[in-house]
């Protein structure tokens, strides 16, 4: 009993980097996973493989339907995209869409319900640092906060720890989206006399330093007013953090991050 | 050998829970299977086999997250030492009292986890009853099912085999 309070005392007061303790016992039990993951993937892999030959048809005309739609949707983002280059083109901005990601797949879900958290199998081997933006096509997933050699722990946005500089896409109206360690998340900080409605989309705003602009966080779903000077809104995230397999942790640092490490060099 | 088996079991519960279920069973990511095998180590072996395995797992456990180490270790040695208690001063064989058990070690482990982070202003938890209270009747269900599989598998195989023996008589 003595011993776990003087363990919790001094990991309270310190101020240096990850304990001993936990990128030991991290980087051991990341490879017990990694060997658990993969054979249950290949087992599952093996059996939807299987499941999906029974079905081959109906999806293989399903999927050509959709193909047919997306190569309409396709001709139509070229020519959106072209006008947008020519845009930019004319008002000489720095193309900052061009990500340098990489791509990880998803070995191990949280060790306690308390904590929302992701193990993925890429590490400081593969380049991947603290405090990286962790990304999925839906949006955004989270950070990473512990990379060991071979893999890494990654804090998900509704961990009740997690936050993220945000603003609503269509009236521009900036706040801060935090974790709730349930399914939702809450955007704190919006004005009382912000434009907010429900359904509006919540996009990152960058200026945390540590996750890319304009990505997006999720929807609104509700806006109360608190009688404070700021809003209460909850955000349904984009991601279903149930069914993540695969992620992109984002290797570009931000243009905040750029500049806060330029001014401490 | 025994402690052996408890050190595979707590690794055990972590890998299926971390990996297999929190992944692909929508919900069971509330779960805290290693907290169900520290009480079900204190109900069958006693407090202090339940005090040190609730050391060991909640040590692991903790610094597997993002948290302290040692406030998930100290909440679950409590509620190993107390549920071995509770598992040598009363009867504890039947569904309905090990449910309550296990209920309740997890309404202790939330509220020394979540009491301990609060006092020490490192993390809010909010109003999280609801979740609480849903997380214990989960554990507890799975406690159950896992004392109910432990006792009933062996006498299974036992029976399997006496009667493969009648058939070749």
């Amino acid at each position: 009993m003595l011993g776990h309070i003087l363990l919790i005392s001094a990991q309270v007061n310190s101020r240096s980097g990850v304990p001993v303790l936990e990128a030991v016992t991290f980087g051991v039990f990341a490879e017990v996973e990694r060997v658990i993951s993969s054979g249950f993937s290949s087992v599952r892999r093996v059996w939807s493989g299987y499941a999906g030959l029974r079905n081959l048809k109906s999806q293989n005309d399903a999927l050509t339907r959709d193909l047919e739609a997306a190569q309409i949707a396709l001709q139509q983002q070229r020519a959106l995209a072209d006008r947008t280059r020519s845009l930019e083109r004319l008002l000489d901005l720095r193309d900052r869409s061009k990500l340098n990601t990489l791509a990880a797949e998803i070995i191990a879900a949280g060790a306690t319900p308390d904590f929302r958290t992701l193990t993925i199998d890429k590490g400081s081997r593969e380049g991947v640092r603290a405090d990286m933006a962790v990304i999925a096509p839906a949006g955004v997933v989270g950070r990473v906060v512990m990379p060991s050699a071979r893999a890494a722990k990654v804090q998900l946005l509704v961990d009740r720890n997690a936050a993220a500089g945000a603003l609503v896409e269509r009236s521009r109206a900036q706040g801060v989206v935090t974790g709730g360690g349930d399914d939702r998340l809450r955007m704190d900080y919006v004005s009382e006399v912000a434009d907010v409605i429900v359904g509006d989309l919540v996009v990152t705003s960058g200026i945390d330093g540590i996750y890319p602009k304009g990505y997006v966080i999720g929807q609104v779903e509700s806006v109360e007013k608190s009688g404070t000077a700021y809003k209460t809104i909850t955000v349904k995230p984009a991601v279903d953090f149930t069914s993540l397999e695969e992620v992109l942790v984002v290797l570009t640092p931000t243009p905040a991050r750029e500049t806060a490490v330029g001014s401490v060099e | 050998m025994k402690a052996a088996g408890i050190i595979l079991a707590v690794a055990a519960a972590l890998a299926f829970q971390q990996t297999i279920l929190a992944r692909f069973v929508r919900g069971a990511v509330y779960l805290d299977l290693v907290l169900v095998v520290v009480v079900y180590v204190a109900l069958t072996s006693g407090p202090v086999a339940g005090l040190l395995t609730g050391t060991f797992a909640g040590l692991i456990q903790d610094a597997l997250t993002t948290g302290v180490i040692g406030i998930g270790g100290l909440a679950k040695t409590l509620v190993g030492f107390l549920a071995g208690i509770v598992g040598t001063q009363f009867i504890v064989a039947q569904p309905v009292p090990r449910f309550c058990v296990f209920f309740a070690a997890s309404l202790v482990h939330a509220v020394v986890f979540i009491g301990l982070y609060t006092l020490l202003d490192l993390r809010h938890f909010g109003t999280p009853y609801a979740a609480v209270v849903g997380q214990a009747a989960g554990n507890a269900a799975v406690g159950v099912v896992a004392f109910q599989l432990a006792e009933l598998l062996p006498g299974a195989v036992e029976r399997r085999r006496a009667a493969k023996g009648r058939i070749r008589r």
